[in-house]
């Protein structure tokens, strides 16, 4: 079974604040799904199925389903940091090419900026917890450093390559009207940020904002009847990365796997694609990223982004159109959502037009959650415009 | 490194590991730093667990680590929270033990700039913390300086 062909991305939308202390966590939530359901033309009842992870409030799926007024068939509460959303859609068009369920909403939300909070789920009593959180690790940017470090000794890479990831995402940043930061950046501005964690910069690091986002996946059937411009599910891969029994490998990430998955169900490779929406938690989880999706070879992530490779419109692969979550935003602490409503922006025609990639196709979204240089997750989806 | 880093914060206070948590914090108590290895397919096992994650395995013996080991990545912490906040910078690394798995901690006795990948350095443990009034395990953490 494939979802090609089964699911489409009939709405979306990303909250435009960035800073919202005035709503609860349950009311952006809200806001964004509704957003998303009239944006596809549809409002809650027509939802039979839900989709959230650990950021919706109460007991998975039970409160917010029921606060906004649907009633559901298929529950799904997959938690994996950044990369949830994007296995939510994957399991989505699953269910519905399975026939469980037509209309599927995915949701998220969260004030890490309003509640100073800069980190995800609770690790206390994981298994691994007291292995790795002393010694100072403080901060997620000290585990991401970790991998940082080790791909610069094995292949090369530099701080300058880094930046041009930033530097990417700062010239999108200028021409969206809500981005968190829409100052554009140079290279030496990067370097020239504050160290936070050799080899990883200021700079280096993506923003911390209030916001949500939501899409609605329906099927085939229901998505002809809807008058907006729908966007294909093509194709879906997640995984899991761990420290393999004390053997971690710092160079590669989950992407290995998810990728490859993703590209194989939609019959598409790499060099097919037109734009790239792929989660910048930091500038090496991008570049690490574009590696294992099969960009370029390991390790030549570095002389990939250089040039201004990333930069829409003709670059060689403009990348992450909103600012991502370097310059955008990263709604509680997590930026799959947001980076998957730009790729839908960019194969409907609506991304700004100075960013807008003409004849825009086919795109690989890609999440990952968790800790780089320890546990982390993947996943990439593979969207085509309505008539790929 | 002229201030120690901080003790282990075992939340809530007073730790109280069960099984193969309480074997190695323990052990760290009297200074030993106890691998887990599979009596089945010898692998040494990391983080410490009572089987072996690559055969299945439930025959686990603890022996004590060498202490030698190679810095396999580093990074130098110059922003940080907590009990760590004022101490920077300081080095958090992965190490590579003689026994195969490569394990987080810090690297102290030599100034950061000094730290690079494969250098090779040796086990210290934290001085003995006082006996905890609530009777709770006051494990001592590991860390490694460059070798002599
Ligand atoms: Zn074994």
């Amino acid at each position: 079974m494939t979802v090609r062909g089964a699911a489409f991305i009939v709405g979306a939308h990303e909250h435009p604040r960035r800073d919202i202390p005035d709503l609860s966590v349950a009311e952006i939530h809200a806001e964004v799904a509704l957003a998303a359901l009239a944006d596809a033309g549809l409002s809650p009842p027509d939802v039979d199925a839900y989709f959230c992870d650990s950021d919706a409030p109460g007991v998975g799926p039970l409160s917010m389903a029921e606060y906004l007024g649907t009633r559901c068939r298929h529950l799904d509460t997959t938690e994996t940091g950044g990369a949830s959303y994007l296995s939510h859609v994957g399991h989505a068009a699953a269910a519905i090419a399975a026939g469980k369920c037509q209309v599927a909403l995915v949701v998220m939300g969260g004030r890490p900026r309003t509640l100073r909070l800069a980190s995800g789920p609770s690790l206390a009593g994981a298994p691994e917890t007291h292995y790795e959180t002393h010694w100072g690790i403080t901060d997620t940017v000290h585990n991401y450093a970790l991998a940082a470090m080790r791909h610069m000794h094995e292949f090369g890479t530099t701080s300058r390559d880094l930046a041009e990831v930033k530097v990417a995402a700062s010239l999108h940043a200028q021409h969206n009207p809500n981005a968190f930061l829409r100052k554009a950046v140079t290279v030496d501005d990067v370097l020239n940020s504050p160290m936070i964690s050799d080899p990883l910069h200021r700079l280096d690091c993506c923003v911390m904002t209030d916001g949500g986002g939501a899409v609605v996946v329906a099927s085939a059937e229901v998505a002809r009847r809807l008058p907006r411009r729908s966007v294909a599910v093509l194709g879906h891969g997640e995984a899991a990365k761990g420290t393999g029994n004390g053997r971690p490998g710092l160079t590669y990430t989950a992407g290995v796997w998810s990728g490859p998955a993703a590209f194989a169900e939609a019959g598409v490779t790499p060099a097919d694609i037109d734009y790239a929406s792929v989660y910048d938690s930091f500038t090496i989880t991008a570049l690490m990223a574009l590696e294992d999706l099969g960009f370029c070879e390991k390790g030549k992530g570095g002389r990939f982004v250089r040039d201004g490779a990333l930069v829409a419109p003709h670059g060689r692969l403009p990348m992450n159109t909103d600012g991502g979550g370097l310059c955008n935003n990263q709604p509680d602490n997590r930026g799959g959502m947001a980076r998957m409503i730009e790729a839908v922006r960019q194969l409907r025609g609506e991304a700004a037009a100075e960013v807008q990639v003409p004849d825009c196709r086919l795109a690989v979204v890609h999440g990952s959650g968790g800790r780089l240089a320890t546990r982390s997750s993947a996943a990439t989806l593979i969207l085509g415009r309505e008539d790929a | 490194m002229s201030t120690p880093l901080p003790p282990a914060d075992f939340t809530p206070a007073g730790f109280t590991p069960a099984g193969a948590d309480e074997t190695f914090w323990t052990a760290t108590t009297e200074g030993r730093l106890l691998l887990p290895r599979c009596e089945s397919c010898a692998t040494v096992i990391w983080y410490p667990r009572p089987f072996c994650p690559r055969c299945g395995g439930r025959d686990v013996m603890w022996f004590p680590a060498s202490g030698e080991a190679t810095v396999y990545s580093y990074t130098v912490v110059r922003k940080a929270r907590g009990g760590y906040r004022e101490l920077t910078p300081y080095v958090v690394a992965y190490v590579e033990l003689a026994e195969g798995p490569r394990i987080l901690t810090n690297i102290v006795g030599c100034d950061p700039s000094e730290v690079g990948i494969g250098q090779a350095v040796t086990l210290v443990f934290d001085a003995p913390a006082a006996a905890a009034e609530d009777g709770g395990v006051r494990a001592r953490l590991y860390r490694f300086r460059p070798a002599d």
